[in-house]
């Protein structure tokens, strides 16, 4: 019966798994963008850190549900327009960004910024070359985070009915089956496993100045 | 030529950093600030490339106000080194030193080929080149931040504490070496320091400042330990000046040095013959000392290592008057040792003659 079910619906759990794909880097890439400028305003200025950080840790607490809900009023979607879930899940991901941009770039020596101020880096120079590339291991570590927690908030979607590895879920409620449910669970561990090793990796591969000693 | 005008730095909390500084700063020679902390060295030398903005007065680069240059421009004109290096900790150690470069424009292939000169220049083997900096001493992160400062060939070098995060005998090396690549390069260097030692060691000129960010006094480390201006200079440049000031007297022949007795390793005790005092001075085949030897305490008939005293040093023909009374001082025998070029015997010097000599130089110039 198991193995059964999986290989008959095996069209629309790839269908699903895809969507969730999507639908999670999306709004994942999306958030990281919205939170670099955030969070080089929150370090710039000792004073606005605290409202910005602030206010954007602040965004998490609203519940998924609530947001998908209002979020068509606000933006003039359908309901089940799924442009409003990128819109939530970039909202969360702008939230646990902005803290994580700010301190990485915090966190780089200060001698290493004065060094580049006192040898003629413009702003925007130090900023791309100096700063950002080494507020990676920071950057990486809260986007690790941001991604395996959009891989499961993106499943509250499905109560809104739209199509990623939550179907599963109610669907396996309504029908009280299990094998549904526990595929779609086992389909999210193994995708938020997934996209945490490849920003382990991405992060290595972009920092290969980092001491060996440090284990991620 | 880097002209402090009358420059004063004072902070919105009332704080005076620097107050009323004027100063020049000679082209092609080592300006050394000195001072407690608090005096404003720090803040004046980065007023210089207007990391700090001065309240009042101006800075001129060859006449130049600083303040009519464009900040970025008059930086890429100033190398700077700071203590512990400050090196970019994502970039290799020559893409540290060719970072600059790069950024103005050069090609990789070229920026890098002069880094790797530069690392030659600053004492640095080629096989470091392609480390990061977490995986060098601290001594070799400085070397690194010397050749990164000289990548563009600026005239113009500041140096803030560049040798103070290093242990004694490396900060003693990185210090002699710097010597000797300035007496090549001739910057227009301005260094902050808080060691009166390193200051008397490398400047041209010593500026110290007290307490408050006034000048005391602006003149040669010779001048300074000679003629300090009043009570805080004499105090600052400490108790042992007089001992220090030798370090800027030149041995010269007033001093007489006589032959030396030598004996070499592995010679037999029976064909030392008579010698005018019980220490007699050991030398391997070319001549050079390797150590003193207590006559009435040779262990068996064979000269051996193991009957040398090590506790001599010894000093060269061109060296100080300091030099050669250390090296009296520290030898068993009282004989200073002098040495050529080629670190070859020329004799010895007893501390009686040295001290004789330093009482009649003195005579002869009463103000020193």
């Amino acid at each position: 019966m198991t193995v059964d079910w999986i290989w008959s619906n095996l069209p629309r759990i790839t269908e699903l798994t895809l969507n969730h794909i999507g639908l999670t880097v999306i709004p994942t890439i999306l958030g990281l963008i919205v939170a670099l400028p955030l969070g080089w305003w929150a370090h710039r200025s000792r004073r606005s850190y605290p409202a910005i950080v602030g206010a954007a840790s602040l965004l998490y607490t609203v519940p998924s549900l609530a947001l998908f809900v209002i979020l068509p009023q606000i933006l003039g979607t359908r309901i089940l327009d799924p442009i409003n879930v990128v819109v939530a899940l970039t909202v969360y991901t702008i939230s646990l960004l902005v803290r994580v941009v700010a301190d990485g770039l915090n966190s780089v020596p200060h001698e290493t910024v004065q060094a580049a101020d006192a040898m003629g880096y413009r702003a925007w120079q130090r900023l791309v070359l100096v700063e950002l590339p080494n507020a990676i291991p920071v950057i990486a570590a809260g986007l690790r985070i941001a991604v395996v927690s959009n891989v499961s908030i993106l499943t509250m979607a499905a109560l809104l009915g739209i199509p990623q590895l939550g179907t599963l879920f109610t669907q396996g409620f309504q029908l009280r089956l299990y094998v549904p449910l526990v595929t779609g669970i086992l389909l999210c561990v193994a995708l938020a496993i997934a996209f945490d090793s490849l920003i382990v990796w991405l992060g290595r591969l972009l920092t290969p100045w980092r001491q060996k000693t440090v284990t991620a | 030529m880097i002209f402090f005008d009358a420059v004063s730095k004072m902070y919105p909390d009332g704080t005076v950093a620097v107050d009323n500084l004027s100063l020049n700063a000679p082209n092609g020679k080592l300006t050394v600030l000195v001072g407690p902390s608090g005096c404003g060295k720090t803040t004046s030398m980065r007023m210089i490339n207007r990391l700090i903005a001065p309240s009042s007065g101006t800075i001129s680069l060859d006449g130049v106000d600083t303040q009519s240059m464009n900040a970025v421009q008059l930086r890429r004109k100033i190398g700077y080194v700071i203590q512990n290096a400050g090196l970019f900790p994502h970039r290799t150690i020559v893409d540290n030193v060719a970072a600059l470069p790069r950024l103005l424009g050069g090609s990789r292939k070229q920026t890098r080929m002069h880094a790797m000169e530069l690392l030659e220049h600053v004492g640095l083997d080629s096989s470091f080149a392609s480390r990061y900096p977490w995986q060098l001493s601290g001594g070799q992160q400085q070397r690194v931040g010397v050749a990164r400062a000289l990548a563009t060939d600026p005239p113009y070098l500041l140096m803030d504490e560049p040798f103070s995060a290093v242990d004694p005998i490396v900060r003693a090396q990185l210090q002699d070496e710097f010597l000797r690549l300035q007496a090549d390069i001739s910057k227009t260097i301005v260094l902050v320091t808080h060691d009166v030692d390193e200051a008397l060691k490398l400047g041209d000129q010593v500026a110290v400042l007290r307490t408050g960010g006034t000048l005391a006094q602006v003149a040669s480390p010779a001048d300074l330990l000679a003629h300090p201006t009043d009570a805080f200079v004499a105090d600052f440049v400490g108790s042992a000046r007089g001992y220090r000031a030798l370090g800027f007297v030149n041995t010269d022949d007033s001093i007489p040095v006589t032959p030396e007795q030598t004996v070499t390793l592995g010679q037999h005790t029976s064909t030392i013959g008579r010698t005018p005092s019980r220490w007699i001075l050991a030398v391997n085949a070319v001549n050079q000392p390797v150590g003193w030897v207590d006559v009435e305490l040779i262990a068996g008939d064979i000269i051996s290592a193991s009957d040398l005293n090590l506790s001599g040093t010894v000093t060269s023909a061109a060296g100080s008057v300091r030099d050669l009374l250390n090296s009296a001082l520290a030898s068993p025998s009282s004989r200073a040792v002098m040495i050529d070029s080629a670190g070859a015997l020329r004799g010895t010097v007893t501390l009686h003659d040295i001290v004789s000599a330093i009482g009649q130089a003195k005579e002869a110039r009463p103000n020193s």
